[in-house]
């Protein structure tokens, strides 16, 4: 008996070809062995030994790891800052301006963005003499500008739907308010706090418009250096790279999985 | 108040003291001028529907709100201007507010940690509580793995695991279902009485408030109603609103014809009959308008018609609520007023009047009660 093929399973198939064909074609073509990207010769792995030996590239993969890993950290921790402020101390002055100054950067193209941090650390450098050249700490400051809009977003979210009596215990039973919150607040809301700092971190790795305003000489992030590199004719290096990046998410991502079933799984055994 | 009081007097009725208490959030004014005494072990009920500022109230006993103006005095100490962690006060929240990501250990010694005691205390401590709550088998779960009459036992235990003056309870059987509440009810009063803690509650069932409690406070927009012992309240009501808050009751409009020492008569137009009352009304000369006030409960039905003049009428049944234990007839009379009787279901087939019967309405001249309109 033949199966009749049904509307949804075609389109799961045409979606799913849709999204990940174009990542699957630049896997296959990683292991190309032609210096030629778009032509077919043949299977080898000669491309990752290629990579490796790209003391450029190397580099810009370890200075865009850096500046993400930092710039998370900090647009973390001014979104904590900021979603306290909006969320747990009522109706201050200027909580309305701070409220959209904040989500500002969610809304503001990037090219704007980049181009304003580049007039004021140009004019800071004029008038202040610092920052005295742009770099790896300019790019920071950038992505962690923006990093904290996204960062405010997620975790205010989660702030305001937390139930106040969770801080009011804790300070019932003698904690003050610091200690409650660091105690209390922080371990409940950690799960919005991580993907805050993975949102942060995937943007600042992702990001090229405004690091490229920004950047100096000896500070070129990753995503920079692909994008002049192919400019000049796309070398398959890239795609090791690339099949690289997608190997480690795709590996992180099934841990994650893995981690919050087996809880899950857990969970259910102890209730039962 | 008419009758006398039926309170036993509490003699050391001053361990917390809350005088002249005012609380307003811009216009609205949530607590007005509450004065309340209450004594070393009562457990305290204050009881209103929400909105009459019962819960402001207890956040003010917490610590969570200051007032506009007041004293709180505990044991001889005006709190009112400590904060919520330096109050010798544990409260358990109408959620239970456990901590999520600590285990029921942790959770119950998170007090006593922010109090430094040595680790070996805080062990034996948490243990005698879990003890106390039937929870050791628990000890490693986190709340989440927990039903919830579990949770309300580990929060109890965590509000009581630093001896407090005072403990506090937000809506104790809010999060829970019918029966298991009737339960809870008991062994919640059990574990309290057990550690002689002193207790105030906040409720809005009057059941509960009256299981629980031993003394009760009605509050009705920021005010306090009447206060006495559960007993108190329901039998001799000081005023309309706390006879109508608890419990129901057959109300008719009069004046006071007849004002004796030891009885007074109430014409009413609701009914034909003359209301007699066993003892003298001090009524201002000018205002005889009263109303008198008679539980359904104290009422018999019969179909005969019953001696005397006074407290007694006439009526058909217009329906019958079978509860099991008793039924509520409702009595229509001539002029359509609808009076409530309780029948006892003491036989399990007796001969009862049934619907559209015509049946007497009596009662005694000790049940009714005089109340001002």
């Amino acid at each position: 008996m033949k199966q009749p093929i049904r509307f949804s399973s075609v389109m799961f198939w045409f979606g799913m070809a849709f999204l990940y064909l174009p990542m699957l074609s630049l896997v296959i073509y990683s292991f190309n062995s032609s210096r030629l990207v778009t032509v077919w010769a043949g299977w080898s792995t000669k491309w990752y030994g290629e990579l490796f030996r790209d003391e450029g590239l190397m580099a810009a993969v370890w200075r865009s790891l850096e500046v993400a890993f930092w710039s998370a950290n900090t647009a973390v921790c001014l979104g904590v800052l900021a979603s306290v402020a909006l969320t747990r101390f009522g109706r201050f002055r200027g909580r309305s301006m701070l409220h959209s100054l904040v989500a500002a950067p969610l809304v503001m193209p990037d090219v704007i963005i980049g181009l304003s941090l580049l007039l004021m650390f140009v004019s800071m450098t004029d008038v202040l003499g610092w920052p005295q050249e742009r770099g790896l700490f300019t790019i920071w400051i950038a992505h962690a500008t923006f990093g904290t809009a996204y960062a405010t977003v997620v975790i205010s979210s989660r702030l305001k739907e937390l139930d106040r009596s969770f801080v009011e215990a804790a300070m019932d039973l003698g904690a003050a308010p610091v200690k409650a919150f660091v105690q209390i607040t922080l371990p409940i809301i950690m799960p919005a706090l991580v993907s805050a700092w993975l949102l942060a971190f995937t943007l600042s790795l992702d990001d090229v418009v405004i690091a490229s305003f920004v950047s100096g000489p000896g500070a070129t992030t990753l995503p920079i250096e692909v994008f002049s590199s192919v400019r000049l004719g796309v070398s398959p290096k890239i795609n090791a790279l690339a099949t690289l990046i997608i190997l480690i998410v795709s590996l992180v991502t099934l841990v994650a999985w893995w981690l919050s079933r087996r809880k899950l799984k857990r969970d259910k055994l102890v209730r039962s | 108040m008419i009758e006398p009081s039926l309170s036993r007097d509490g003699v050391d009725g001053h361990f917390l003291q809350i005088r002249s208490i005012v609380k307003t959030y811009d216009d609205v004014v949530a607590v007005n001028d509450v004065s309340l005494d209450i004594a070393k072990g009562d457990i305290f009920a204050l009881l209103g529907a929400s909105g009459s500022g019962k819960s402001t109230l207890l956040r003010m006993l917490a610590g969570f709100e200051t007032p506009n103006s007041g004293k709180i005095i505990l044991d001889g100490e005006d709190i009112v201007s400590l904060a919520p962690y330096r109050r010798p006060i544990n409260m358990m929240f109408q959620s239970y507010a456990l901590f999520p990501h600590m285990t029921v250990e942790q959770n119950i010694a998170y007090g006593l940690k922010q109090d430094r005691m040595p680790k070996a205390m805080i062990a034996d401590k948490v243990v005698q509580m879990l003890r106390l709550v039937h929870m050791e088998k628990y000890a490693k779960r986190k709340p989440e793995q927990l039903s919830g009459g579990q949770r309300q036992r580990v929060a109890l235990a965590r509000s009581l695991a630093k001896s407090p003056k005072l403990l506090l309870l937000d809506e104790p059987m809010g999060a829970l279902d019918k029966k298991l509440r009737n339960r809870m009810q008991l062994e919640v009063v059990d574990i309290i009485e057990s550690v002689g803690v002193t207790c105030v509650m906040v409720t809005h069932d009057q059941e509960e408030a009256m299981t629980m409690a031993n003394r009760i406070a009605i509050m009705e927009e920021g005010s306090i109603v009447q206060s006495g012992t559960p007993r108190d309240i329901y039998e001799a009501p000081n005023s309309l609103q706390a006879a109508e808050f608890i419990g129901s009751m057959n109300l008719f409009r009069g004046a006071i014809t007849v004002d004796a020492q030891d009885h007074a008569v109430i014409d009413s137009d609701e009914i034909n009959n003359q209301l007699y009352v066993s003892y003298g009304v001090t009524t201002a000369i000018e205002d005889k308008h009263v109303v008198f006030a008679v539980r359904p409960e104290k009422t018999l039905i019969s179909r005969d018609q019953p001696q005397g003049e006074y407290n007694w009428c006439r009526g058909v049944v217009h329906d019958i609520a079978y509860l099991g234990g008793h039924s509520v007839y409702h009595i229509r009379l001539n002029n359509g007023k609808i009076l409530y009787s309780f029948m006892v279901n003491s036989d399990r087939f007796a001969d009862q009047p049934t619907w559209e019967e015509q049946v007497y309405v009596y009662w005694s001249d000790d049940s009714g009660l005089v109340l001002r309109p």
